[in-house]
This record gives structure tokens, sequence and C-alpha cells, in this order.
């Protein structure tokens, strides 16, 4: 028998023992240490319905990643649960030059057979490939207190924080290994203590803030800590609806790609702090006050990688994680607005809004769908992330409202107000 | 010389020479350029990143608090192992995340290599360690600095 300081159930003793084969064995294995690694004496059952992978591309690269996906499927070890997982890598209606094409073929060569495999593992359906799974649309949306074997920090950070989910930051593999063996290590995030505040956010801001800019302030000084954060009602208020969602859903993936941050607690407003209030703080936590000079300070300090600074932008991707149906409605909106304003017609710069295949289905059957599209802006289902990814393409002046996108391509971070400006007018 | 006492996660013997980050290492934005492109020495591309950014990784004894960023970061790293492009070790000053966790223990189960994982080595331990130092880590998780 195969020793370990977690107390397993019988079922999860035997797969460890290899009793369901040398792949079970190991993919229990690989819990077990992952869980010892952070004191978790236990396993616990993964209750949500639907799982989600990280991993949606395939980078040829990433052979081993695809040779061990082979080897569970043979040995059978399949997902328990069905899944949602990232977006696509590629859209033939984001532009790209013919050498772009001819690269994207080339790096992305593992496409098509990753995509076979996700099938054979559990994929959803066709249409699952977001990092916004939990939106209406796309349906993959735990319940408070279900304990989740999720990776996608932008996603994590979301389900934790506005659902009251509880998933750990896993890492991709070890969120299907959760949801093959369908137990995860008791630690962190699942447990009450893990998900106590260490941090008390104040917000001392004379507008909202940019949920960009916050998250990322957030993330880079709490690091993997559980901010509690006051004073952002003032703003946004009290109801989790559509919009208040769609800012904390692009805060939280600041916060998650800046820093670690794997939940964050709003002062009246998210699941657990208008259960708990205060009790969430615990009571060492430090204060980090954030006020406009700390958020100037924080954007100023990005720096900027194109080989000229002062390039015209080229390409502008707006939707980092995938934007909301009522996201994709105000951009329109307000595109329309200022186009008007300045007497034009069109965007000055090519521009992709990227959001999941079900919320593009449903903003094309309003009206806004007509007006962006006359208004020369692309919609696509891509991972900006993933377009950029190539030395082609990050040498291209590309500018983003996404501090996730900033941080892991070479394009240039502004605000909303900003992109707003750059793309209808056009320059720099 | 000095010798830091931490927490074996993969425990594991080696010798190398040093390779600092003191902030948080972010795991995709470091090794996105050069798995993608084959770059055996490991490049740094996290622009975000002064201590690390454009140095080779590879065979490094890498020295950081925690990793940060995306969930892919534990697969990217047992990417970098089953290609051989691992550092020679990870040294964290403070307790792993999840993140490193996964990778170091993917890597030590689903590949043949060794890249020994220390943490809770404490912040002493960072503010004392120099890119260029040589480092030897013992199968106890004590970490000698010359």
């Amino acid at each position: 028998m195969i020793k370990t300081n977690m107390v397993l159930t019988e079922e999860q003793q035997a797969m460890l023992n290899g009793e369901k084969g040398e792949a079970m064995a190991k993919v229990m294995k690989t819990l077990v240490m992952y869980g010892e690694a952070f004191g978790a004496e236990r396993m616990v059952p993964v209750t949500s319905k639907y799982g989600h992978l990280v991993t949606s591309f395939g980078l040829s690269v990433m052979k081993p990643v695809y040779e061990l996906i082979d080897k569970l499927l043979e040995a059978g070890a399949v997902s328990g649960q069905k899944f949602s997982v990232d977006p696509r890598p590629l859209d033939k209606n984001v532009p790209s030059s013919f050498l772009q094409n001819l690269l994207f073929k080339f790096m992305y060569s593992k496409q098509n057979s990753y995509e076979e495999q996700l099938g054979k593992m559990g994929l959803m359906n066709e249409k699952a490939f977001t990092c916004t799974c939990y939106l209406d649309e796309v349906g993959n949306i735990p319940q408070k207190g279900e304990i989740l074997s999720w990776a996608e920090s932008s996603a994590v950070v979301y389900a934790n924080s506005v659902l009251g989910a509880r998933c750990n930051r896993n890492s991709g593999i070890i969120e299907m290994f959760g949801s093959i063996a369908g137990c995860v290590p008791y630690f962190g995030l699942l447990t009450d203590e893990g998900r106590m505040a260490s941090w008390i956010v104040e917000i001392r801001t004379t507008k909202l803030p940019e949920a960009q800019v916050l998250g990322s302030a957030i993330g880079m000084k709490v690091m993997e800590d559980v901010p509690y954060i006051r004073g952002l009602t003032n703003f946004i208020g009290t109801q989790l609806d559509d919009k208040t969602k769609s800012y904390l859903k692009d805060m939280g993936a600041a916060t998650a790609s800046n820093g670690a941050v794997g939940l964050f607690h709003v002062e009246r407003l998210t699941p657990e702090a208008l259960e708990l209030g205060e009790k969430l703080i615990r009571p060492d936590a430090k204060t980090y006050i954030i006020d406009d000079a700390e958020l100037e300070r924080v954007k100023a300090g990005y720096p900027c990688i194109w080989k000229d600074p002062d390039a015209s932008p080229k390409l502008c991707f707006v939707g980092c994680p995938h934007l909301s149906l009522i996201q994709l409605k105000e951009w329109t909106l307000r595109l329309e607005s200022r186009l008007k304003e300045l007497n034009k017609e069109k965007v000055s710069v090519p521009t992709v809004f990227t959001a999941s295949v079900p919320v593009l289905e449903a903003f094309n059957k309003t009206v806004e769908s007509v007006k962006l599209a006359q208004m020369g802006v692309i919609t696509s289902y891509i991972c900006p992330l993933m377009y950029m990814n190539n030395p082609l393409c990050g040498k291209m002046p590309v500018i983003t409202n996404s501090n996730k996108l900033r941080t892991y391509t070479t394009s240039r971070y502004y605000t909303d107000d900003e992109i707003l400006e750059i793309i209808t007018k056009g320059g720099k | 010389m000095k010798t830091f006492k931490g927490r074996p996660v993969v425990p594991g013997t080696v010798k190398a020479e040093a390779l600092v980050s003191k902030g948080g290492f972010n795991t995709l934005a470091s090794y996105q350029k050069s798995l993608m492109f084959g770059d055996k020495k490991g490049t740094c591309s996290d622009q975000n990143n002064p201590d690390l950014y454009e140095k080779p990784m590879s065979g490094k004894a890498l020295c950081l608090p925690q990793t940060i960023g995306s969930t892919t970061g534990g697969m990217v790293l047992y990417c970098a192992a089953a290609l051989g492009r691992q550092p020679a070790c990870l040294l964290f000053s403070k307790p792993i995340d999840s993140l490193a966790a996964a990778g170091a223990i993917l890597a030590n189960i689903w590949t043949e290599i060794s890249m020994p994982t220390v943490d809770c080595l404490g912040d002493e331990f960072l503010e004392y360690v120099r890119t260029g130092m040589t480092i030897s880590v013992s199968e106890d998780g004590t970490v000698t600095v010359e």
C-alpha cells in the first residue's frame, strides 16, 4: 500500500495503489502530493456540475501535455464531469497577414488533434471555448459553496469571489486530474480559514476606478492573499447585476494576472461579504489605501515595449477576459455616440471585440450587433493572448484595455476612455 | 557562505548557479517565448520582471518568493521539464504557491527529470542570495549559498 499523510477513502487509496491502473495511480499520486504540499489532510469530492480547463490551444511545443492526455485516454482515465475550456487561439475573422497565417499554421499544428482529445476527455460542447464560462449564455455557473476543480485564473477568481464557489488556483493539468479523480485536496481557498482576508483595501478615489487598473494595483500589492475591499460599492452599488458582475470580472482578472489573487471580497456586495461582513477580516490584516494618485502611479509603471513607442496602433483588442453581453452593447453605444460627435462612420484602428460564441450569438440577435459591424468593429471568439504570442504579432503595435493581455504580451494598455478616443480618432 | 533550511516539496540534490527574482515569478510570461520557439536556454520573456528579463533560466537555481500569474503556470513548468529546459531547482523564500507546486510535482511524477524544489527558505534567503552565486541543495531541504 502506498503511504500518505492524508486520510483517503477506500476508493481513493485503491486508486493510489494502482487498482484502477497505472495512469489513475499517477493521477491520484499527483493530487496527493499536491495536497501534501499544502498540508491537506483529506480529499473532498468535486461537487460542481461542470469543470473548466485552461488549456485550449494545440501548440506544437506543448507536445508533452498531449502525450500525457493520450496516456490518460488510452487508460480510460477520462473526466467524470463535462467541462468548458479557454478560448480557441485562432479565428479567420481576426486580421492577420499571409506570414502570420503561415506562422499560426505552424504554431497551432496540434489544434485539431487536441480538440479531438478534449472531446474524448469530456468537453461540454463545441461552443464551450471561453474564459468566461460562468456567464449565463455559456451556462457553466457554479453555485455558492460548490467545490470546483477549475483552472484559468480569471475564471477561478470570479467563481470564488462573485459566485461564492470554492476553488483553488489550480494549474492546468491539475484541474483535469481533479475532474478525472472526482476529488481535490482540501486546502487553501476550499477552507473557511483560507477564505479570510489578510488585506483591507480602502478605495478613496474621487470617481469609479478603472476596473483593470484597480485590479492590477490590488494584485501587485496583495499577491496571493485575499483582499477585503471597502468603498467600492460607493461607485458600483450593492446589486450584483450584469453591469457590476462585468466590472468585477475585469477587476478580478487583473488581480489574478498582475498578482495571484484567487478570491476577493467586496464589502456589502459579494456573497460571503454579505453573509459574514467584517468577520472575514483577519485580526492582523494589513491596509492598502487606493486613491487617484495610487492608481496613476500603478498605471504609469506599466512598461511600453513597442520598438517604436510613438507608433500608431495597428490593432486593438477589447475583451480579455471575454466581454459579457452588456459590455458588447455598452461599447457599441459609446462608439456610436463618439463617432457621431466626430462626424465619422467607422473606427480608424482595426478593432476586435472578443466574447464567447454563445454571447456573440445572443449579441447577434440585437440591433447593436448591426451597428457595431457597420462601425467596422470585428467580433471574435478568439483568445487575444494566444493571437499575440508570436514574434510577428509581438512586433505589431497592438493596444488593449486588458491588463492581463498587457502582462503577457507586447500590447499596450489604455483605459476604456483612452481606447475609445484612439480607435475613433486614429493615430497615436 | 550561508546555509538556509527549507522544506523539500520535491526532494533532491543539485549544485547550480543562482538566478534570483526578487518579485513574483510569472511562469507563463517567463517561459512563453522560449517554449514556443525552441529556445533551449529558456530565456526569460517576462517584461515585468527586471531581475530575469532576457536572462537564461535553464539549468539555473531559480530563487524566488513565489510564482504569480496564469494558471497555465504549472503546466508550462511541466512542459519545460519534459523538454529539458527546466531550472536546476526551484528555491522559494515563501511557502510554495499552488501553480509552482503543480509544476514541480507534475515534473516529478510524469517525467524522468530531477528538479528539486524547496520552499519556506525565509525572506533572509532572498535578501542574501545574488544572481551568479553557487547554490547547493541537499535532500533534506538544506540550501547552501556561496
